[in-house]
């Protein structure tokens, strides 16, 4: 069956005063119906640019889509009209964002922000619209929405209007949800409530979720597939397993050594990955990763990777996967599960 | 590590909320020591963000006591309240918000060095370079403008303006919540070596319990503008001893697919409102050991093992 969301070989840049930048430089993935998939990656990788290409939010000016196709349901996004576009984002896919003090408007009441949307989209009426808005307000967890309805995005706490956000993009029923990090400004306890709210949607309404976040426990917890991006490129792709347990590229094996280890009492120094990711004005023409990577070959600096096939969905863009590679123990052993 | 660099007592802060009061600190008592990492967790909405703000002096406080370096800091003279202003600095939660759009990174980085006449010239470029570079940005950043920025970057740039002015006490406010792995680890890290080398003392508030145990000395725990529970990091992780502390733990994800789940504590109800606090215990509405006395009776902050306090009924 076809998927969801299908994204080939997209391709974002920025023009700035400084030269070009190459956001996202040919990513391909897709959604399936029902599916969770995460997406992990550097801080500046692309991740929330590929999602404002999927929702066209990316801005008129100084941006350009260079390459690629984004179907949804077997229709081009890319080659919507506005209006067209509009109407789906009413009704089918919807988004959460990352930073959710500058997606709420300042001087309009939370209330009156959700009931808005309900009115243009949903054809209802003011009371109707209210009533609609209180229950999703409390379907997201907020306490009291009687009395927050009526209060100002600053009167609330980060993680309070981060479930207004979530509030707002349940408005339409969505078929799929883009999620950009939408429980980073949340404590735990109510981060597991709404991962429980998002794995109700996917179970009872089948809503397909695109999850970026940096959390790879909320991605253990939630995703089937997950894409692991860096500088602007899909490095490794797979199920949660084959990424989490049996990761085949060194920056995915690199992310998950640098969690702390909050099991046993000893506190040892944390292992980052050294060094930064490459300025994407001049994006390197070999594996972006080659200047951090441990493993780094002559080849590598030349001649960037292709995807591998690790094994049936897992693929991996590292030259080790090539078989004329010298076989690195570390990296056959990586993310192998002690016990 | 044993002299305390900032005493609170009793500190609250309510806002105004049409008629009524929001009590988003709730007289709060703790010390901070200097050179240590406090690390402070709990419910969104609990009011660690504004204790942090009220601290740094950018809420007032409504009522209480902040003694810093054993002078209160209501009696500073103005010369004192700039020196304050300087050692004491904050890294907020929101990168995008809490950086002027329409400066530059480097000017931006140099706000506070300019208000406190620090450096100028040459010497104050050096320093903006040196800076982008210890938080793992590059020096030509500082002629680009925030919106140029992923979130992540953004971060770094907070830490760097908040380094610019040589502080003493950083109340860092989710400074990695909006970084990806590798980079939180080379932050903490950063902040490992930052408190090594110049004697910093900080306030970190933060979600991810994992690295909150890593960097922390102490942990306090919030819930409803109220401490729950503070003890020695790993003494909380081992034997959390209040109700709340131990639901939050176990709601940790685990990044892992086939380890064993731990068995999840999960919390009935919402959190009820600041404005209207249950009576007693502020936990009693969704603590699953709640009993007749815990409505009825505030329970006292006690030490209830040598240095691991809490207020609960249970103890
Ligand atoms: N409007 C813009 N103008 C110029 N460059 C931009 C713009 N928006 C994003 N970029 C650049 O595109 C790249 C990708 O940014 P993006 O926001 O997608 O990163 P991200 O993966 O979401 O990172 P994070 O995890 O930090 O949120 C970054 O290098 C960023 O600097
Ligand atoms: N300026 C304000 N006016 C009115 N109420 C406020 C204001 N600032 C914060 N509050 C309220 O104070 C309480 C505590 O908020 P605070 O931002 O300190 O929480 P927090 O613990 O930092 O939460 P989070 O983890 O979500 O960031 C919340 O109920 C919030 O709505
Ligand atoms: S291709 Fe080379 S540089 Fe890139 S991750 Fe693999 S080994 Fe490292
Ligand atoms: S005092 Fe009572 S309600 Fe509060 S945490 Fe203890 S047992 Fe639970
Ligand atoms: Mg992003
Ligand atoms: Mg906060």
């Amino acid at each position: 069956m076809a998927q969801l969301l299908e994204v080939e070989q997209l391709k974002v840049s920025f023009r700035s005063h400084g030269g070009e930048v190459q956001a996202v430089r040919g990513v391909s993935f897709d959604i399936g119906h029902g599916e969770v998939l995460a997406v992990v990656g550097e801080s500046g990788c692309g991740k929330s640019v590929t999602a404002q290409a999927i929702m066209k939010l990316l801005p008129k000016r100084g941006c350009n889509i260079k390459e690629g196709s984004i179907h949804f349901e077997g229709k081009d996004l890319l080659k919507m009209s506005g209006k067209e576009m509009k109407q789906l984002k009413g009704s089918q896919i919807s988004m959460v964002f990352q930073d959710p003090m500058t997606s709420l408007n300042p001087t309009m009441k939370i209330g009156t922000q959700i009931s808005e949307g309900i009115i243009k989209h949903k054809g209802l009426d003011k009371t109707q619209a209210k009533a609609k808005a209180l229950e999703l307000l409390k379907l997201a967890g907020i306490p009291n929405p009687e009395s927050r309805y009526n209060q100002y995005p600053h009167e609330l706490s980060g993680g309070m209007r981060q479930r207004v956000l979530i509030a707002i993009a349940l408005a339409c029923d969505p078929k799929l949800l883009i999620a950009d990090e939408p429980t980073t400004a949340l404590d735990v306890t109510i981060q597991a409530q709404i991962l429980d709210l998002m794995k109700d949607l996917q179970h009872k309404f089948g809503t397909s979720i695109m999850l970026i976040t940096h959390d790879l426990g909320v991605v253990a917890e939630m995703a089937q597939k997950v894409i692991v991006m860096y500088a602007g490129i899909v490095v490794e792709s797979g199920t949660v397993a084959d990424i989490l347990e049996r990761p085949k590229h060194p920056y995915t094996i690199g992310l998950l050594n640098s969690l702390p280890n909050y099991e046993d009492g000893e506190k040892e120094r944390l292992i980052p990955i050294e060094g930064t990711p490459p300025d994407l004005y001049d994006p390197p023409t070999g594996c972006p990763f080659a200047a951090r990577c441990e493993y780094a070959m002559e080849i590598c600096v030349e001649e960037l990777p292709k995807a591998f096939t690790v094994n049936d969905g897992h693929y991996s863009r590292c030259w080790l996967n090539d078989p004329r590679a010298p076989q690195v123990a570390e990296f056959a052993a990586a993310g192998r599960d002690e016990s | 590590m044993t002299e305390v660099l900032l005493e609170v007592e009793n500190l609250k802060k309510y806002f105004n909320v049409g008629k009524q009061s929001l009590k988003a600190v709730d007289n709060v008592s703790f010390s901070v020591r200097k050179g240590e990492t406090l690390g402070l967790v709990g419910e969104s909405g609990s009011g660690k963000s504004t204790l942090g703000r009220t601290i740094v002096g950018l809420n007032e406080a409504t009522d209480g006591k902040m003694v810093f370096e054993g002078k209160d800091v209501r009696t500073f003279s103005n010369k004192e309240k700039r020196k304050y202003n300087r050692i004491v600095q904050m890294i907020f939660q929101d990168p995008h918000a809490s950086l002027n759009p329409r400066m530059k990174v480097g000017d931006i980085i140099a706000e506070g060095m300019d208000a406190h006449k620090l450096a100028s010239g040459k010497e104050r470029m050096d320093r903006i370079y040196s800076l982008l570079e210890r938080v793992g940005l590059q020096g030509e950043h500082a002629k680009r403008y925030p919106h140029e920025f992923s979130g992540g970057q953004r971060q770094r740039i907070g830490i760097a303006r908040a380094l610019a002015v040589e502080p003493k006490f950083i109340v860092a406010d989710e400074p990695i919540s909006a970084l990806d792995v590798s980079i939180q680890a080379q932050v903490i890290n950063l902040m490992e070596d930052l408190q090594r080398d110049m004697g910093l003392t900080f306030l970190f508030i933060a979600h991810d319990l994992g690295m909150v145990k890593h960097i922390s000395d102490r942990i306090g725990v919030m819930y409803l503008g109220s401490f729950m529970e503070l003890a020695d990091s790993d003494d909380l992780f081992s034997e959390p001893l209040h109700p709340y502390t131990q639901a939050l733990l176990s709601a940790i994800p685990a990044p892992t697919v086939s380890r064993e789940k731990r068995e999840r504590i999960i919390l009935k109800g919402d959190p009820p409102s600041p404005i209207s606090p249950p009576s007693g215990c502020r936990f009693r509405t969704r603590c699953p050991h709640a009993m007749d006395v815990c409505a009825a009776k505030v329970p006292e902050w006690k030490e209830i093992r040598p240095k691991h306090w809490a207020a609960c009924h249970l103890y």
